[in-house]
C-alpha cells in the first residue's frame, strides 16, 4: 500500500468520494462556526469593529500562499513520477488560489481604508500579493491555451517552477523597495506580542475552515476535471471507430 | 553557434526590426510621458528613471515573439531541435541575439532618452550601468516566455501576461539603482541583486525555456 | 444585532465582498461538477 495508490484516477475517484461527504460538512461547519465566533467578540480597542474583517483576511491569505505550494508540490510529482492526476489536481486548485488571493486583496482594501486612510497602499505583503494575483491568473491563462492536455500539464508545470522561483524573489524585492504599514504576521510564535485568546481561537477556527473548504473545492474540481478527462476519451476514442 | 548568433542576428537586421524598432518605441514613449504628465523639470526628474525602465520592459517585450515564433513558422526550429548543438544552447544564443539587437541598443541610447527626460546628470551613470545589468535578464526571461507560448497562433498577449510578472524583480532593483544614483545614496546592495538575478536567469533560466520548447515540438 | 460602531460599512462590505468571490468559486465548482458528471453518464450510456 503506498501513497501513489491514489494517483490513480479510478481509486482517486471512489477515495474523494467517500470523503466529501465529511469533509463538505465538517469545512462548512468550521468556517460558519470559526466566522460568526469571530463576529461575536469584542470590539479592539484600537481597530474598532474592524477587527472582525480578520476572520476572512487572514484566513485567505493563508490559503493564497498554500494553494500556491500546493500546486507547486503537484506540479513537480506530474513532472517527475507523471501522475495524471497531479496535473489535474494543480490546473484545479489555481482558480480557488487565485479567489483567496483576491479575498485577502478586496478585504486587505477595504480594512486599509479605515485604519490607514487609503485604500490602496504600494505596501510591501499587499503588493506581494498583487503580484501572486498575477502569476496565478497566467497559470490560469496558460492551461487554458493550449489544447493537448499533455502539453499544457508540461507547459503549465514548468510556468509554476520558475513562477513560484520569482514570486519568492518579487516578495523579496518588494521589501527592499518599500517598507510598509501593514502590521507583521500576527500569529507567528517569535513575535513577543501576541493576540489575546479571544481573538485567537476563532481565528484558528476560521483558519481550520478555510483550509477544508479549499480542500474540499479543490477535491470537487478535481473530479471535474477528471470526468472531463474521460468524456474526452470516449469522445475520442468513438470518432476512431 | 556563432553561426546561429550570426545568423539571428543578421535575419534581425535585414527585417528592419531589431535596433531601428526597439528604440524608435522607446523614443515615442519618452516624447509621450512628457505631454501626459506635463513639461516642468521638477515633475519629470523624479518620474524620469521608472518610465525609462518601464520602456525598456515594454521595448523588450514588444520584439519577443521574433525570437522563436519566425524559426517555428517556416520549420528551423525543428532542424534546430535535432541539430547536435544542445537546445538549451540554442536558447541562449537567440536571448544573446535579441539583447544584442534590442537591450544593448537601449542601454546605448538611455543617456539621450535621458536628457529628454530631464534626468540629472549625476543619475545617468547609474542608469546605464544599471539597464546593462538588468536587460540581459530581460531577454532571457523573454525567450522562456517565448518557448512556453511558441505554438500557440495568438499567444502574443497571453505572453505578455507571463513575462511581465517576471519582470518585476528586474525593474524594482534597476529603477532603484538610478533613484538610489539621483539622489547620491549608497548603491552597491541593488546592483549585486540585480547582477545576480542576471546571472542566475542567464545560467538556468535557459534549461526552463528548453524544457518548454521541446514540449511544444513534441 | 451585534453593534458595529462607526466601521459598519467597512466590515459588513468586507464581508459582503469576501462571502460573493466565495459563494462565486463554489457555485462554479459544483455546476462545472454537475455538468462534467451529467454528460459522462449520457457519453457511457450511449457509448
Amino acid at each position: 500500500m503506498s501513497i501513489w495508490e491514489y494517483a490513480n484516477p479510478a481509486k482517486f475517484m471512489r477515495t474523494t468520494g467517500a470523503m466529501l461527504p465529511w469533509l463538505v460538512p465538517a469545512a462548512v461547519v468550521a468556517t460558519v462556526v470559526g466566522v460568526v465566533w469571530g463576529f461575536l467578540t469584542p470590539d479592539d480597542y484600537r481597530q474598532g469593529s474592524t477587527v472582525k474583517i480578520m476572520y476572512m483576511h487572514v484566513p485567505a491569505a493563508m490559503m493564497a500562499i498554500n494553494i500556491w505550494v500546493m500546486m507547486l508540490v503537484a506540479s513537480l510529482i506530474w513532472i517527475i513520477r507523471r501522475h495524471h492526476v497531479s496535473a489535474l489536481a494543480a490546473r484545479a486548485a489555481a482558480p480557488v488560489g487565485a479567489v483567496m488571493t483576491l479575498i485577502a486583496l478586496a478585504t486587505g482594501a477595504i480594512w486599509g481604508q479605515p485604519m490607514w486612510g487609503t485604500w490602496w497602499e504600494w505596501d510591501p505583503r499587499l503588493t506581494s500579493f498583487l503580484i501572486l494575483f498575477l502569476f496565478y491568473v497566467g497559470y490560469v491563462a496558460l492551461w487554458s491555451a493550449i489544447e493537448d492536455p499533455d502539453s499544457a500539464a508540461d507547459l503549465t508545470g514548468v510556468l509554476c517552477l520558475v513562477g513560484s522561483v520569482f514570486a519568492l524573489l518579487s516578495r523579496y524585492a518588494v521589501l527592499f523597495w518599500n517598507q510598509g504599514l501593514h502590521q507583521g504576521a500576527s500569529l507567528s510564535v517569535a513575535s513577543g506580542e501576541r493576540m489575546s485568546a479571544v481573538y485567537r481561537y476563532p481565528l484558528y477556527l476560521a483558519m481550520l475552515g478555510f483550509a477544508a473548504l479549499s480542500l474540499a473545492l479543490i477535491l470537487i474540481r478535481t473530479r471535474t476535471e477528471i470526468r472531463r478527462r474521460r468524456l474526452a476519451a470516449l469522445q475520442a476514442r468513438e470518432l476512431r471507430s | 553557434m556563432r553561426a546561429l548568433l550570426l545568423r539571428d542576428l543578421r535575419l534581425a537586421m535585414r527585417a528592419g526590426g531589431g535596433f531601428g524598432l526597439g528604440l524608435c518605441f522607446f523614443l515615442i514613449l519618452t516624447v509621450l510621458v512628457p505631454f501626459g504628465i506635463g513639461p516642468d523639470r521638477a515633475g519629470l526628474a523624479p518620474v524620469a528613471p521608472g518610465i525609462l525602465w518601464v520602456g525598456a520592459l515594454l521595448a523588450c517585450l514588444l520584439s519577443l515573439d521574433r525570437i522563436f515564433a519566425l524559426d517555428h513558422e517556416d520549420g528551423s526550429l525543428d532542424l534546430l531541435a535535432t541539430s547536435p548543438l544542445p537546445l538549451e544552447g540554442v536558447v541562449a544564443i537567440k536571448a544573446l541575439a535579441h539583447w544584442l539587437t534590442t537591450g544593448l541598443p537601449l542601454v546605448i541610447a538611455a543617456p539621450v532618452f535621458g536628457l529628454l527626460l530631464q534626468l540629472p546628470l549625476a543619475a545617468m551613470p547609474w542608469l546605464v550601468l544599471s539597464l546593462l545589468l538588468g536587460t540581459p535578464a530581460l531577454s532571457v526571461l523573454g525567450a522562456f516566455g517565448a518557448a512556453l507560448t511558441v505554438g500557440l497562433r495568438r499567444g502574443g498577449l497571453l505572453m505578455s501576461a507571463l513575462v511581465l510578472p517576471l519582470y518585476i524583480p528586474t525593474l524594482i532593483f534597476g529603477a532603484e539603482i538610478t533613484r538610489r544614483g539621483a539622489e547620491g545614496a549608497p548603491v552597491a546592495a541593488p546592483i549585486a541583486l540585480i547582477a545576480g538575478i542576471t546571472l542566475a536567469a542567464a545560467a538556468l533560466i535557459p534549461f526552463a525555456a528548453a524544457a518548454a520548447l521541446r514540449i511544444n515540438l513534441r | 444585532m451585534i453593534e458595529l460602531g462607526k466601521y459598519a460599512g467597512a466590515v459588513i462590505g468586507a464581508y459582503g465582498v469576501s462571502l460573493a468571490l466565495l459563494g462565486g468559486l463554489i457555485w462554479h465548482s459544483l455546476a462545472a461538477n454537475a455538468r462534467a458528471r451529467r454528460d459522462l453518464e449520457r457519453q457511457e450510456r450511449n457509448g
